[in-house]
């Protein structure tokens, strides 16, 4: 065991080494060490924002379809609404309709009543004339006898 | 063959050159083995970290800065666990290099007693001596304590300041009326660090090369029977020391500066 400037020599290179480590290894691994510390951290931390965000956005969807279920409804009852006013409003326009064809057909008729009336009349009066003249044997003058047939249609 | 005698002491000497006119083996001579190994060693240690430091990666990063990574990790978190002194740019290097450095010196435990030896005889001079392992040479293990020791005393004075720091000295843990005997227990605990981080690793690497030489001793085909469980052993035994080192160095650190 004997001391001597080894000693020195090896305190010498230990300080070299040291200073060395101190300046080229320690702190570029350093600071790759701690960027990497931070891009973990970073992640983690769009990891989470990202679940909380789809958890969101899941309620959003909940709450949406919520919303259209009651739009749908709200909608169909609508819907239902129109037809029935539709319906109703058919049945009127049919009724009236109905009334119309109705009338017009009683008044038509009530024209033909009267038509085939006057048409009875004169033709009776006609008759009438005929049987006068065969009764009488003789030519009625027509014209003289206007007024005459005329009171007669009157009366019939 | 020689003596075991000669074979053992033929194994634990150094390469000692002189670097003074005097002959080799007083103060200043240098233990070429430890000093080039552990140069080496050093420099695969950095240049293979700051290789890594360079090209890292945030994203994808490969297996060996993974494994860079992972050391890297351990250690800092060692130092996050045990040193409250506050932010220091110098303490998480300082014990990653102790770490890595003890661990690769400890490492040439791994290399066959005989390896080195054999390849100097057949190879080179037969007399060359040389010593693998570096961290069992009593100097590496001293220059890296005393170093710490200088910067546990840095860490304090920087912490309370020159004058704090020398009041406490006096003053702590009897206070003040007792400053000859504070001054004793404090120098004392002071001391006994560098000298317990150091002899701690020493004595460790240094028994178990001993322990490789004499087990390489015995017949050749008995020797796995002690030599395959020390080797295994000796695989925590290295990385165990690293670790306590590294420990040990933070620990002094923080308790510097923190106030008795």
């Amino acid at each position: 065991m004997d001391i001597n400037a080894t000693l020195l020599g090896q305190a010498i290179t230990f300080a070299i080494l040291v200073l060395f480590t101190m300046k080229f290894v320690w702190p570029p691994l350093n600071n790759m060490l701690e960027e990497r510390a931070s891009k973990i951290a970073s992640g983690l931390a769009a990891a989470e924002k990202g679940k909380q965000e789809l958890l969101d956005a899941e309620f959003r969807v909940a709450e949406e379809l919520r919303h259209v279920q009651v739009r749908a409804v709200e909608i169909m009852g609508n819907a239902e609404k129109r037809a029935d006013q539709i319906v109703e409003e058919a049945k009127d326009r049919s009724r009236v309709e109905a009334e119309k064809i109705l009338n017009d057909a009683k008044s038509q008729i009530e024209q033909e009543f009267v038509r085939a009336r006057e048409q009875l009349r004169s033709q009776v009066a006609i008759l009438a004339v005929e049987g006068a003249k065969q009764i009488l044997k003789a030519e009625v003058d027509e014209s003289k006898h206007q007024k005459i047939l005329a009171t007669i249609m009157a009366e019939l | 063959m020689a003596s075991s005698t000669e074979y053992i002491i033929h194994h634990l000497a150094h390469d000692n050159i002189a670097l003074s006119d005097a002959p080799a083996g007083g103060f200043w001579s240098l233990h070429l083995d430890t000093f080039c190994v552990s140069l080496v060693l050093g420099f695969i240690f950095v240049f293979a970290f700051s290789v890594v430091a360079r090209r890292a990666k945030v994203e994808n990063p490969g297996k060996f800065q993974l494994f860079v990574e992972l050391i890297l990790d351990m250690v800092s978190a060692q130092v996050r666990d045990i040193y409250h002194g506050g932010k220091s740019k110098v303490i998480v290097p300082l014990s990653l290099t102790i770490f890595c450095w003890i661990f690769l010196m400890n490492l040439m435990d791994m290399l066959p007693v005989d390896l080195i030896n054999f390849l100097n005889h057949h190879l080179a001079d037969p007399e060359q001596k040389w010593r693998i392992v570096p961290s069992a040479d009593v100097n590496a293990t001293f220059a890296m304590s005393i170093s710490v020791f200088f910067l546990i005393i840095g860490y304090g004075i920087k912490a309370k300041g020159v004058r704090g720091w020398l009041v406490e000295l006096v003053s702590a843990p009897f206070g003040i009326k007792l400053a000859p005997f504070n001054l004793l227990l404090q120098l004392i605990e002071l001391l006994a660090k560098p000298l317990s981080l150091a002899l701690r690793l020493f004595g460790n690497m240094y028994a178990g090369e001993v322990v490789f030489i004499l087990i390489a001793l015995l017949p050749w085909w008995v020797q796995w029977v002690l030599g395959g469980p020390w080797v295994i052993f000796h695989i925590l035994i290295i990385t165990l020391q690293a670790f306590l080192f590294m420990v040990l160095t933070i620990v002094y650190l923080s308790l510097a500066t923190e106030a008795h």
